[in-house]
Formats: structure tokens, C-alpha cells, sequence
């Protein structure tokens, strides 16, 4: 068996883009950080689809890292970005812990729309709240790292560097939990439940846990777009949000960690182009290619790497 | 020899319908005992209150002389009661080797050994070996070697029932109960089935209950016979005491014991 160099490689494309930054333009550097970003939540997507489970709602998660990242600045005057990401993966994280005891015990249809509607209800809050801006939403405070504030021609590059590093960090966690016994129990869930509990394990334990993970990652996900936008709204949490996540997820497949990451850049860049081309039906090229993968790419864009790898 | 299990007065209705009526069974560590019994009799009604599927309206189940009448499914499995199935409960993704893999890595997590952090590669408790080394194990005495990448989906009748009984050796049960082995294989196969079952089960030390309908495969492998017949035990030997009791060639064993008496006497004479 060759060794497995996913973190390297990723480690590699991530130090490259970091390296190069200071060449890119503004935009892209602001492409790529919402990449990341979304590629972090759908990490967590793809987390919970090897075990079966489909998140309509995952949007709950990245607008609670997002408000919470923007509310520690608003409220707490803490502008660090790494303080802003742990405050928003740790609010996911709790919040999704305490919501997985109802949806663990949900499958299919039921665990989609049931995640869909819980979305939608921190939507509707967000969206009658005056002191978090209703609608409008609110700025979120410049950033600093470590205490130190980047001047205005820098920040985006830094903040660009600080999502590599902690995407990186992310990834690997991941990487190593899908090693242990309990991250590769979850396609065997996804076949047969029954069998999984007459092994003498928890089904509903192991995805609680799942849910969890896949919860703090779109926190992150959702701290370091407030960061990078520098505004965070309701409409994070919209389902519309939501779908883009399972767009990704599919697009990119489950085929390794770094998917979601290469699904997310690939979806930015769709998307830019097509609404470039043209402002008013770039949704109709977005569902042409996610027609064509789902029908020629059934395994995602990975699978180019591992059928080649097979042939 | 000592008792392992011992169930105590289980009733179970469906409606209208027993399931079980009274049944009194003690089973006797490291004893082969065969369950037999038309469908519908009770034989699976049995094996599913023992490994916690249904409940019992009345009667308790001690094992190791711990109750364990109201515990799941997961935690029986966890006290050493494992049970295969009579129609194969596979992953249908994944290979044969990681079959094997999932459910040692459960039987880690149990025993708090799947460390996060840790780079080594523990012990499986009861085996004495690390996971991927005990797979191999398990496989080979299994005659399950040669499938070990083939894909669950794409293996034939037999070799699925063995994988779900070789499933069921990851956990070291010392209790295990095989719910109809042979079904749904070619009569050819049963009997090489079954020889390398339970070699394999007893190479392991675990006391076995297996349903079977082939009274030709009962008689030669139980050393016990309990046979249900409407939910009530009927007869409760050794197999040629029950197999010949009038009552279970009424109603359980009908036509398939004359032919086992015929070939029986084709051999003696």
C-alpha cells in the first residue's frame, strides 16, 4: 500500500497559495479565503454524508460561527480572528450538541428537513432581532492576529494565510478521526444500522458525535467568512445558503478531505464566471454543471484522481 | 457444567399469537445446542429475546448470573452474547477485510482503545494481537482469505453467510447464536459449512445455539436439541432422544427424520 500523502498535498497547495499571495489581486484573495471557508463546512457535509445523513440546514452552524465571531468584536471587543474562530466553532459545537440528542434519532428525509427547518428558525430570529441588526445584519470589526492589526493592504492576505493554516489544522483532525475505529464505523452505519448495534456500538452515539464535528467545522467556516466579508447578515443562515453547502459537497464527493476544499474553489469560480457572463441566469450554468457531474460524475470531482489512480 | 445462560418463564405475545409459552432453557457453558422447530414456532422469537431485540411480556434471562432481560441489543453484544443471521447483515460497500476492521474497531472503542492521538496500534482485548492481524486470523479460519478485497455485494450465497458469522467472532462471544446457518445454501455446501463454522467457533471457545430446518445437519452437529412447536418447548434431549420423541416427528421434523432413518439404515446394513 503506497502511503496516503493527502496532507501533504493539501499542505503543499495551501503553503503555495499563501506564497503567492502577496502576487494576487485583491478579489482573488477574497475568492479563495470564502473557498476555504466553505470548504470547511462542507468537510463537514461530506462527514455526515459518509455516514448516509444529508443536512439540508448546515447554514444553521456557519451563521451561528459567523454571529458569534462578529458578536465577541460587537459586544466584547475582541477583533483576533483566531479568538473569533474558536468562539464560533465552540457556539456550533455546543449548539449542535445540544440539538443532536433530536436529530440522531433522525434518518433520510426526516434529518434533512428537520436540520432545513432548524435553520430556518434561527433565520427567523436573526431576522426580528434589532440588537444584531435584523435584516441588515452588522459590520464585523477589523481583524487583528495575535494582537497585531495588519494595515489595510494587507489584511486580506492575512487573513487569506490565517484560513490556510487553520483550514490545514482542521483537515488533519478530521484526517486522523476518519482513522480511528469510530470514524470508519460511519459508512458501515450508512449500510446497515442494525448490524453496527449488534456489534455492541451506538448508531445514534457515533452520528451525535458526527453532528457535532460537522457543526464546528461550519463554525469556523462561518467566523472566518465574517471575517473576510466584514458583514454578516441573516441570509447566512438562509436555505439557499444551506444548498450551496450540499452543492459543494456533491460536486466535490467523498472521496478524500481535500475534496470539499477543490468542490469549494470550483464552485467560486463557477459561480463568478457565470455571473459574469451573465448577472441574471447564473443559476441556470451552476445547475447545468451540477447536472452534468451528478450524471457523469457520480463520485464527485475526486473520483477523476482515484479512477485514474485504479486504472 | 456450569449454567451460562438460563432463561426463566418467557412469555411473549404477538396479539393474539404466542411466541413463546414458558420456556425454561439452561445452557450449559461450551455445549452445542440445536433449535429446531417449523417456521413460526419460536425459534427466532427465542434468539431475539435472548439478544435483547424483543422483550419478554414475563420471564427473565440471566446470563453469568447477571439479569439481562432489559438490556440492548448493543449491550448484550458488549457482555459477550453475539448472534449471527439468517439473512446476512453485511456493509454493502465495503470489502471483506473491512468488515472485519469495522467491527474490531468497535470492540476497541468498547474497551476505551481507539486513543485519538495514539499512534500505536493496540491490542484487541481477547485476542491478544492488533486489529489487522486478528483479521487475518479470523479470515483464514473462516476460508475467507481468498475474498478479502472482494466487495460484499459481489460474493456469493455461502461465503456471505460465513462473513456474517465470522463478524460475529470479532467481539470473542462467549455465547453465540446462528440463526438458521445453512439457509439459503446449496445442499452441497451445508455440511462444509457448517464443519468450518464450527471448528472455527470452537477453536474460539464459545458455547453455540444455532436454528436449523436440516435435520441431517442437527443430528450431527447438536449435542443438545430443544425443539418449539407453537411457541412452547416440546422436547429438550440429546438429538436421538428428541429427534425421534413422537410429539417433534409429529409436528417439527415430519418427512425429513425418515429419510435420515433410511439413509441411516442404508449405511448400517
Amino acid at each position: 500500500m503506497s502511503r496516503d500523502r493527502t496532507l501533504p498535498i493539501l499542505g503543499a497547495v495551501l503553503l503555495a497559495v499563501v506564497l503567492a499571495g502577496p502576487l494576487l489581486p485583491q478579489w482573488a484573495l477574497f475568492l479563495v479565503t470564502i473557498a476555504i471557508a466553505k470548504g470547511l463546512v462542507a468537510l463537514g457535509l461530506m462527514l455526515l454524508l459518509r455516514a448516509g445523513l444529508v443536512s439540508f440546514g448546515q447554514a444553521l452552524y456557519y451563521c451561528i460561527g459567523a454571529y458569534t465571531a462578529g458578536s465577541v468584536g460587537k459586544f466584547f471587543h475582541v477583533g483576533d480572528m483566531l479568538m473569533q474562530m474558536l468562539a464560533g466553532a465552540a457556539a456550533a459545537a455546543l449548539v449542535a450538541f445540544i440539538l443532536g440528542f433530536l436529530l440522531a434519532r433522525y434518518r433520510g428525509i426526516f434529518f434533512g428537513l428537520l436540520s432545513l427547518a432548524l435553520s430556518m428558525i434561527l433565520y427567523g430570529l436573526l431576522a426580528k432581532n434589532e440588537a444584531l441588526g435584523s435584516t441588515d445584519g452588522f459590520n464585523v470589526l477589523p481583524s487583528t492576529v495575535l494582537g497585531i492589526r495588519p494595515t489595510e493592504a494587507w489584511v486580506r492576505y492575512v487573513v487569506v494565510a490565517v484560513g490556510c493554516g487553520v483550514a490545514l489544522l482542521a483537515t488533519a483532525l478530521v484526517y486522523r478521526y476518519l482513522k480511528t475505529p469510530l470514524g470508519q464505523l460511519a459508512p458501515a452505519i450508512k449500510d446497515n444500522e442494525i448490524r453496527v448495534e449488534y456489534m455492541g456500538t451506538s448508531v445514534r452515539n457515533a452520528i451525535h458525535v458526527l453532528y457535532v464535528i460537522a457543526a464546528a467545522l461550519s463554525g469556523i467556516g462561518g467566523a472566518l467568512a465574517a471575517t473576510t466579508v466584514g458583514h454578516i447578515d441573516p441570509d447566512m443562515a438562509y436555505w439557499t445558503t444551506s444548498g450551496e453547502f450540499i452543492f459543494i459537497t456533491i460536486l466535490a464527493g467523498t472521496g478524500s478531505v481535500v475534496a470539499p476544499f477543490l468542490g469549494a474553489a470550483i464552485f467560486g469560480i463557477i459561480h463568478t464566471v457565470a455571473f459574469d457572463l451573465s448577472p441574471n441566469t447564473w443559476q441556470m450554468s451552476l445547475g447545468t454543471v451540477l447536472l452534468l457531474v451528478i450524471v457523469f460524475l457520480p463520485d464527485g470531482l475526486w473520483s477523476l484522481f482515484t479512477r485514474r489512480k485504479a486504472a | 457444567m456450569a449454567v451460562v445462560l438460563d432463561a426463566r418463564d418467557l412469555n411473549k405475545h404477538f396479539g393474539a399469537i404466542t411466541a413463546a409459552m414458558n420456556i425454561n432453557v439452561a445452557i450449559e457453558q461450551d455445549s452445542v445446542v440445536g433449535l429446531i422447530g417449523t417456521n413460526g414456532a419460536g425459534k427466532t422469537t427465542f434468539i431475539n429475546m435472548i439478544t435483547g431485540y424483543i422483550k419478554p411480556d414475563t420471564g427473565s434471562i440471566v446470563y453469568q448470573g447477571r439479569d439481562i432481560t432489559a438490556l440492548s441489543p448493543r449491550e448484550i453484544t458488549r457482555a459477550g452474547i453475539c448472534r449471527s443471521f439468517q439473512i446476512p447483515q453485511l456493509y454493502a460497500s465495503l470489502s471483506v477485510f473491512e468488515h472485519m476492521m469495522v467491527g474490531l474497531g468497535v470492540v476497541l472503542r468498547n474497551a476505551g482503545l481507539d486513543g485519538y492521538f495514539s499512534r500505536k496500534r493496540p491490542n484487541v482485548p481477547g485476542h491478544d494481537a492488533p486489529a489487522e492481524e486478528v483479521a487475518e486470523r479470523i479470515l483464514e479460519r473462516f476460508g475467507l482469505a481468498s475474498y478479502r478485497d472482494k466487495n460484499a455485494q459481489v460474493l456469493p450465497g455461502g461465503v456471505r453467510k460465513l462473513l456474517d458469522i465470522a463478524l460475529t467472532m470479532v467481539a470473542k462471544p462467549t455465547i453465540l447464536l446462528l440463526d438458521e446457518p445453512t439457509s439459503g445454501v446449496s445442499a452441497e455446501e451445508k455440511f462444509g459449512i457448517m464443519d468450518m463454522v464450527m471448528s472455527a467457533v470452537k477453536a474460539e471457545g464459545a458455547t453455540v445455539l444455532f436454528v436449523e430446518h436440516d435435520m441431517e445437519v442437527v443430528s450431527r452437529f447438536a449435542q443438545r436439541v430443544i425443539a418449539f412447536y407453537d411457541g412452547r418447548i416440546i422436547a429438550d434431549a440429546a438429538p436421538e432422544i428428541a429427534l425421534t420423541d413422537p410429539e417433534v416427528k409429529r409436528y417439527v421434523v415430519g418427512g425429513a427424520l425418515h429419510r435420515l432413518d433410511e439413509q441411516q439404515g442404508a449405511a448400517n446394513a
